[in-house]
């Protein structure tokens, strides 16, 4: 399975990522060559067996649901890029 | 005067404790250290000032997360990223042993490389050779301790970032248990495979530094209590552990012919020290570890690393519309292997692909279980070396990216399986450190410690850089 530019663009979109062209260029190989590479898993035949999502089975792990101290509203901003009074400030939504 | 290049951290909380040395010399003979030798190796990407106390120091990963202090990830999205809280590692190190962060240590970003070449801030060199890598993605934790920058480091390890260093710079590294150690407060990677572990100059001490951090935490619901509690290891056999040698990690194509000789060596040792060796076989696993790897850690951090879009932390892009500087903050403020993990990672798992790609890996990673369930009824542990190669020169492999996946071959079927494993140094080749793998079942880490340590005295390996002895 081969990735052309144009899914190429699709997958960029998905994930939200803005690429160069010149960047486009070295990913198009780039990335053939590994889902090439990765594409060895459809060799097996594992019909019979089940996915592993996570090597540990630990099962329904509950926690209370009480209220516990948390980050202030200053610790949460503390890192923003920008913000106004209590929130974080983002440029408009536009027409996406 | 404090020899940093042989102070073992045992050794150090000894010093302290018979006020032969105070806290703040013993921190001062580090800071000296990194002064007069981090400029050659770049192990540290931020040096703290002394909190004070009579502690231990110690070298953090750029990954774990600590308050007050910058944390990376060796990524210019999270430059100027100040944590308002700890995660629960450095927190169990500071409250219950009252260990100071010493500084940050150098990664390739987000954790994803096999030679610290991926960091935004430049590589870190190998102390043994100043023209290799240290290996990745935790070359600055294992460069720090090998070059007696630190007394020992927290690292972590995806499918090989602490074990791979920990074999190229000649020291001991373990990628504990999954499940074993919480990831709370540690930038995210492939979080079913993501564990923090330690690195140090001895088995003694690395098993130590894993009793400060191992434990359930109730802020990682994956965490899991220990079935029993770290033993520090003191026999010098074997007597008794029945160690298997998988075929296929020990005969891998491209093991070169150095490393493959110190590694029969110390298994011959083994055999000597009391052990009943045996072959064995992994015969899907390392064929097809590879692959399913490079699928499920990818898709894992698609979306792991959808959260760094320039909002709450981190960069952000000039935009005049928010569409715009999500995309262009994430363009501008991820290298390019995060971007490439990124791109295989989102269409492993978007629609049409999911099942043959992501949904197959997962299949796979039973596979990969099995069969090392399956050697584990029979072996105590296995054997086989870390890593193919010895330290290779800075830039070799940067422009193929498979080339570089294939640094941790032997790492990642371990990994896959949620199993622990111990790097131990074995030997020289061409004047380089070859380290040695140990993988137990769930759990183990006990076992490992004991093998590891018993053959640590047996080889009597230097772990002093040769150029940095006196």
């Amino acid at each position: 399975m081969a990735i052309d530019r144009e899914q190429l663009l699709h997958v960029a979109h998905l994930a939200r990522l803005e690429l160069r062209d010149d960047e486009i260029e070295r990913l198009e190989g780039q990335l053939n060559d590994i889902l090439e590479a990765v594409s060895k898993v459809s060799e097996l035949d594992l019909s019979d067996v089940p996915p592993t999502s996570h090597p540990l089975e630990v099962v329904n792990v509950w926690g209370n649901d009480e209220p516990e101290p948390c980050l202030s509203v200053e610790e949460a901003l503390a890192n923003a890029p920008e913000r106004e009074g209590d929130f974080f400030k983002v440029p408009p939504g536009g027409a996406a | 005067m404090i020899d940093t290049l042989r102070l073992t951290a045992y050794e150090a909380a000894r010093l302290l404790r018979n006020k032969e040395i105070s806290g703040a010399e013993l921190w001062e003979a580090y800071r000296r250290a990194i002064d007069e030798g981090d400029g050659e190796l770049h192990c540290f990407l931020h040096v703290c000032d002394d909190p004070g106390g009579d502690g231990l120091p110690l070298a953090v990963k750029d990954v774990i997360g600590t308050e007050g202090i910058p944390t990376t990830a060796g990524s210019k999205i999270l430059e100027g990223y100040v944590p308002v809280y700890d995660s629960t590692v450095v927190r169990r190190a500071k409250e219950g042993h009252g260990l100071r962060v010493l500084g940050k240590t150098n990664t390739d970003e987000f954790a994803m490389g096999s030679s610290t070449e991926n960091s935004a801030f430049g590589p870190t060199h190998n102390p043994w050779d100043l023209s290799r890598v240290p290996g990745g993605s935790g070359g600055g934790s294992a460069a720090a301790v090998s070059a007696g920058l630190a007394p020992w480091a927290l690292g972590s390890d995806t499918g090989g970032s602490i074990k791979q260093p920990s074999a190229l710079c000649g020291n001991v590294g373990l990628r504990p248990t999954y499940g074993t150690v919480s990831r709370y407060g540690v930038v995210a990677f492939a979080s079913s495979l993501d564990q923090v572990g330690p690195v140090a100059r001895n088995v003694r001490d690395c098993a130590f530094l894993y009793s400060v951090i191992a434990g359930r935490d109730e802020q990682d619901s994956t965490t899991v209590d220990l079935p029993q509690p770290v033993e520090l290891p003191e026999a010098d056999d074997v007597r008794g552990l029945r160690i298997g040698v998988p075929k296929e990690l020990n005969e891998a194509e491209g093991i070169e012919p150095g490393v493959a000789a110190a590694v029969q060596a110390a298994i011959a040792k083994l055999e000597e020290l009391g052990a009943e060796v045996g072959e064995c076989s992994l015969p899907l696993s390392v064929e097809y570890g590879m692959a399913c790897y490079y699928l499920i850690s990818p898709a894992e951090a698609s979306s792991n690393l959808a959260r760094y879009d320039g909002v709450r932390y981190g960069y952000r892009a000039d935009a005049g519309e928010r569409l715009e500087m999500y995309e262009r903050t994430r363009d501008q403020g991820f290298g390019d292997e995060p971007k490439r993990r990124i791109m295989v990672g989102t269409y492993a798992l978007s629609a049409g692909y999911y099942d043959a790609y992501y949904g197959q890996a997962q299949k796979v990673r039973t596979v990969i279980k099995r069969e090392h369930d399956a050697l584990f009824e029979t072996f105590d542990a296995l054997v086989s070396p870390t890593s193919p190669s010895v330290a290779f020169p800075l830039g070799a492999r940067t422009a193929d990216p498979i080339a570089m996946y294939l640094s941790d071959l032997l790492t990642i079927p371990s990994c896959m399986a949620g199993l622990p494993g111990l790097n131990v140094p074995c030997g020289l080749s061409e004047g380089l450190p070859v380290g040695l793998q140990l993988i137990g079942p769930q759990f183990a880490e006990n076992t490992l410690f004991r093998i590891g340590h018993a053959l640590e005295q047996a080889i009597g390996f230097d772990p002093v850089p040769e150029r940095l002895r006196s």
